[in-house]
């Protein structure tokens, strides 16, 4: 024995997680989404590995539950779910008790007696999540709610960005289209307002919000209806899925009018910053938001999105499951 | 609390080059040798050996580190989920001679984790572990190969092994009851 | 018959702009004396000190849902509940299964009031056969049945030539039309408030300018026809600009606003948690609005120009609350809540007492012209007045729905306390209800 010394402080702490539920990325804390994001990089790595599968969440129901078809997100979900062990049931609207009439808490709460321990959850009403919620003891995960929010989309484009561009600190997003329906627009803009970025939403007047503008800590998005000087020094941008039944409703006068103003093409995306990163959460309309060549072109990065939102959902799971509970 | 100071830097430096005399010797030379450092603190552990053999070997030993958050077999009870960070083996381990470093040496679960977590990187033909410390209260059947030192504790006590590269010093501490009378 | 004496009480009867304390004297089933130092032989004593003392309310807006909806309420759970809500006068909307379009209906509905209903009920006809907005009802027969008032409420007639035809019958009849206004073709179905809250929350939202461009309409539909209009739940501070302008045209049009459009804004909706609330127990139609709407109604209200206080009352069963908040049903349970929203404005300084009570007596009376009907209705007049209600502005009551005699749970304000509660009411000149001690 050489001395005694007072008790040095254990690891730095950092952020731990004690939600039970992800429903939005407006009220997770910058250090909540960097634990987010650094769990999400070591998944990535989990996924590289010979055999790119754990069993930590050996003994975890994952259930679930789309009231809206969405391959590629419930696929995405899936796969997350059983890369790190966990069981994963599959309920889709049709075909099941839901189209019977029963109510979504009855849905949600059978699950739970089912053995559900996180429930990912799609609907096409705003809010739904909010809702199954209050009345479940499982996690539920938002996979997409209405028009308001899709928070693994937000987390998922937010690493993507950051493992390309490091500090989001003053880098111009520009998110074009139908922003005002948008539930990935919204939940985006709280991620990267918070991360210190310039949100620009762009689209057809109609398609944009009017009274509401998201903001953090004073830093609010700004609205443009002209892409060409929106664009302009743009270090991301960020296409939305255009629907054409907009038109039906008379919301734009036509496809062909909105193309012409609104399309990320090559001409447009050459006034945007040398290199600049395009997105796009899909499925992609080619042709429509994006121009075949863009979309395939170096600067998407399309594909990584979608790698990426594997292990980002695989971090969110693993994180809920794991969770502190007091 | 207070606690007793067991290690220092120069004690440290002699056990690693002691720790790589000992691996080299008994894999008979460097061949098919890798070094695999737990995260945090058997990594920089790793490095130090890997930088020992080569001064007296002349020879570079891959240096991996492996990160065992996702293999624990209490996540769901810790309270808090495990840090998961990304593992890093550069070289296949198929076919080698893996040690398995760590700082401190207790239940032995950590140790289990790890052999789960390098058994997804490929099939090694034998793990060896070195720990720089061995405390005991041993709860599953692992014993180290290589020790850097054995300290004898009380179940109740914490033993913290601190190093420059993730804390500043070098020294290895032992907190709690009947820390000073050791 | 029982001798009941309010003694002591603030005596507020706007139909004859009386203001004083004094004692009240009920006794052979009318309103016999109103004085200070009535000898008390033989009566049974209500102590009112710092009480209000008031005309029986009359309600021109209420959803009893009986027939056809009695997993809702039932005409005794909702009188029930207009009863211990100070409202001894109700007027019922036809929304019911069937609904009150033609003589018979009518009658058979009459029928239930008189079996069921613990308070004075008032029916309201349709405009149009089955509130469908197609073919208008039988508004002569309805009218010879005894309805008040001509209403398709919460499916607002968008024909405007079905609307004009009906203001020209139903004015020749001398029968108002209370028209819940709104263009729905303008939104489709606006969940809640058009605005920055809708947005937030991704839920479709209804524009102010679709209740003001229906206002609008309606105003020069019944500037030509000469009938009377009544606008239902008036909600934004257009719609008040608009029927200001009406006032000063000197057109029949006269209007109502709800307590929970004079005490909510929106934000209800989102709940006050850092999490949205999507709270469907604030899903109403027409949608609450703005601050600057609420304060628009409020001096509105104040000013006159908002004739009425009205409650929309509209009970839901729980399970219609409990799903989705663009699948809930509109409709926010308020008989035994109204006076008590409405009294804590008074205590904030928003709303003047005077213009509160005449709101709810003198003033609905008038837009329906039920004075000639029912003798006696919205005033303390000695010799003919048959209801009173006693009013403890002071004591603070916390919103327990549980506890309502209304089978709708479906208030925002469960929870919230609020000052001031109903303490007594006298219907047709016997003491109906009184509020206990221990329920304060």
């Amino acid at each position: 024995m050489l001395d005694t010394a007072a008790s040095p402080a254990d690891s730095a702490p950092g952020a731990t997680w004690t939600r039970k539920d992800l429903l939005d990325t407006d009220t997770l804390t910058r250090a909540e989404i960097d634990l987010v994001l650094e769990t999400a990089r070591g998944m990535r790595e989990v996924r590289s590995r010979p055999v790119s599968k754990v069993s930590t969440l050996r003994g975890v129901t994952v259930a679930t539950l789309f009231y809206e078809q969405s391959t590629r997100t419930r696929a995405s979900f899936e796969v997350a779910a059983k890369a790190l062990g966990a069981d994963v049931v599959n309920l889709t609207a049709s075909g099941s008790s839901v189209e019977k009439g029963e109510t979504l808490i009855d849905t949600v709460r059978t699950l739970e007696a089912i053995g559900a321990d996180i429930i990912v959850m799609r609907h096409s009403r705003s809010g739904a999540p909010y809702l199954a919620a209050r009345h479940t003891a499982a996690s539920i995960v938002n996979g997409g709610d209405g028009t308001h929010a899709h928070p693994t989309q937000a987390l998922l484009d937010l690493y993507t960005m950051v493992e390309r561009l490091g500090s989001l600190e003053g880098r111009k997003v520009v998110i074009v289209g139908d922003v005002l329906h948008s539930r990935v627009a919204r939940s985006n803009a709280w991620t990267l307002l918070r991360y210190g970025a310039d949100v620009v939403f762009c689209g057809p007047a109609t398609l944009l919000p009017r009274s509401f503008v998201p903001s953090v800590d004073g830093r609010a998005c700004s609205i443009s209806t002209d892409l060409d000087s929106a664009i302009e020094g743009a270090d991301v941008v960020m296409a939305l899925r255009m629907q054409k039944e907009r038109q039906q409703r008379g919301l734009i006068p036509s496809i062909r009018e909105y193309i012409a103003n609104y399309q990320i093409n090559a001409a447009r995306l050459a006034r945007a910053r040398q290199g600049a990163l395009l997105m796009h959460p899909g499925p992609m309309n080619e042709g429509i938001e994006v121009s075949p060549d863009v979309a395939h072109g170096a600067q998407s990065l399309v594909e990584e999105q979608v790698a990426n939102g594997v292990a980002v959902r695989m971090a969110l799971l693993y994180l809920i499951a794991a969770r502190s509970r007091t | 609390m207070s606690g007793a100071r067991y290690l220092g830097p120069e004690e440290i430096a002699r056990t690693i080059r002691r720790l790589g005399h000992e691996i080299v010797e008994s894999n008979r030379g460097t061949d098919g040798l890798v070094l695999v450092g737990l995260l945090s603190r058997g990594y920089p552990l790793a490095r130090r050996l890997a930088s020992a053999i080569r001064e007296f070997e002349g020879v570079e030993v891959p240096v991996g580190s492996l990160d065992i958050g996702l293999y624990r077999d209490d996540v769901a009870r810790r309270g808090a989920p495990p840090p998961v960070r990304p593992s890093n083996i550069p070289v296949s381990i198929d076919g080698k001679t893996v040690v398995l470093i760590d700082d401190v040496l207790f239940t032995g679960r950590s140790v289990r984790a790890a052999l789960d977590a390098l058994l997804d990187f490929g099939r090694p033909a034998r793990v060896r572990l070195c720990v720089l410390v061995d405390r005991g209260h041993r709860e599953l059947p692992i014993r180290p190969d290589f020790v850097g030192k054995n300290i004898p504790t009380a179940l109740v006590q914490r033993v913290r092994v601190r190093l420059s590269e993730t804390d500043g010093e070098d020294a290895v501490y032992v907190y709690g009851e009947g820390a000073d009378s050791a | 018959m029982e001798r009941i004496l309010i003694r002591g009480g603030r005596v507020l009867d706007p139909s004859r702009s009386l203001d004083m304390t004094a004692d009240v004297l009920v006794a052979d089933g009318v309103v016999a004396e109103i004085r200070e130092g009535i000898n008390p032989a033989g009566a049974r004593i209500i102590e009112a000190a710092d009480c209000v003392v008031a005309p029986g309310f009359v309600d021109l807006h209420a959803h009893l849902r009986e027939p056809g909806y009695e997993q809702k309420g039932t005409v005794r759970t909702e009188t029930t509940a207009a009863l211990r809500g100070g409202f001894t006068t109700v007027c019922a909307m036809p929304n019911t299964r069937p609904a009150p379009d033609c003589g018979p209906v009518l009658e058979s509905i009459r029928d239930i009031y008189a079996r069921e209903a613990l308070v004075r009920v008032l029916p309201i006809g349709c405009i149009t056969r089955g509130r469908e907005g197609k073919e208008l009802a039988e508004l002569a027969e309805l009218a010879a049945g005894g309805v008040v008032a001509f209403s398709d409420d919460g499916s607002p007639v968008a024909d405007p030539r079905l609307m004009r035809n009906a203001l020209a019958l139903a004015g020749a009849l001398g029968l108002p039309v209370s028209e819940h206004c709104d263009s729905p073709e303008m939104h489709a179905g606006g969940a809640m408030n058009e605005g920055a809250v809708s947005e937030r929350l991704g839920l479709s939202g209804q524009p102010s300018a679709a209740e003001a461009a229906a206002i609008a309409r309606n105003i020069e539909l019944a500037a030509a026809t000469g009938g009377r209009l009544h606008i239902a739940h008036v909600t934004t501070e257009r719609g008040v600009e608009l029927v200001a302008e009406a006032r000063r045209r000197g057109l029949p049009v006269t209007c109502e606003v709800t307590p929970s459009h004079l005490f909510l804004t929106e934000d209800a909706v989102a709940g006050t948690g850092d999490e949205p609330a999507y709270d469907t127990s604030a899903k109403i139609n027409p949608p609450l609005r703005t601050e600057t709407d609420r304060r628009a109604l409020l001096a509105a209200l104040n000013a006159g120009l908002i004739d009425a206080i009205a409650t929309d009352h509209a009970p839901h069963a729980i399970e219609e609350k409990l799903v989705e908040f663009e699948a809930a049903a509109f409709g926010i349970s308020c008989f035994e809540s109204a006076v008590s929203t409405l009294l804590t404005l008074v205590y904030r300084g928003e709303l003047r007492l005077e213009r509160m009570v005449e709101a709810l007596t003198t003033a609905p009376v008038r837009c329906f012209g039920l004075a000639q009907r029912v003798p006696g209705i919205g005033t303390l007049e000695p010799g003919v007045a048959r209801d009173v209600v006693v009013l403890d502005p002071r004591t603070a009551t916390i919103v327990d729905p549980e506890r309502w005699a209304s089978k709708g749970k479906n208030t925002p304000l469960a929870g919230r306390e609020l000052k001031g509660v109903v303490r007594a009411v006298i219907f047709e000149g016997t003491l109906a209800w009184e509020r206990e001690a221990a329920h304060v």
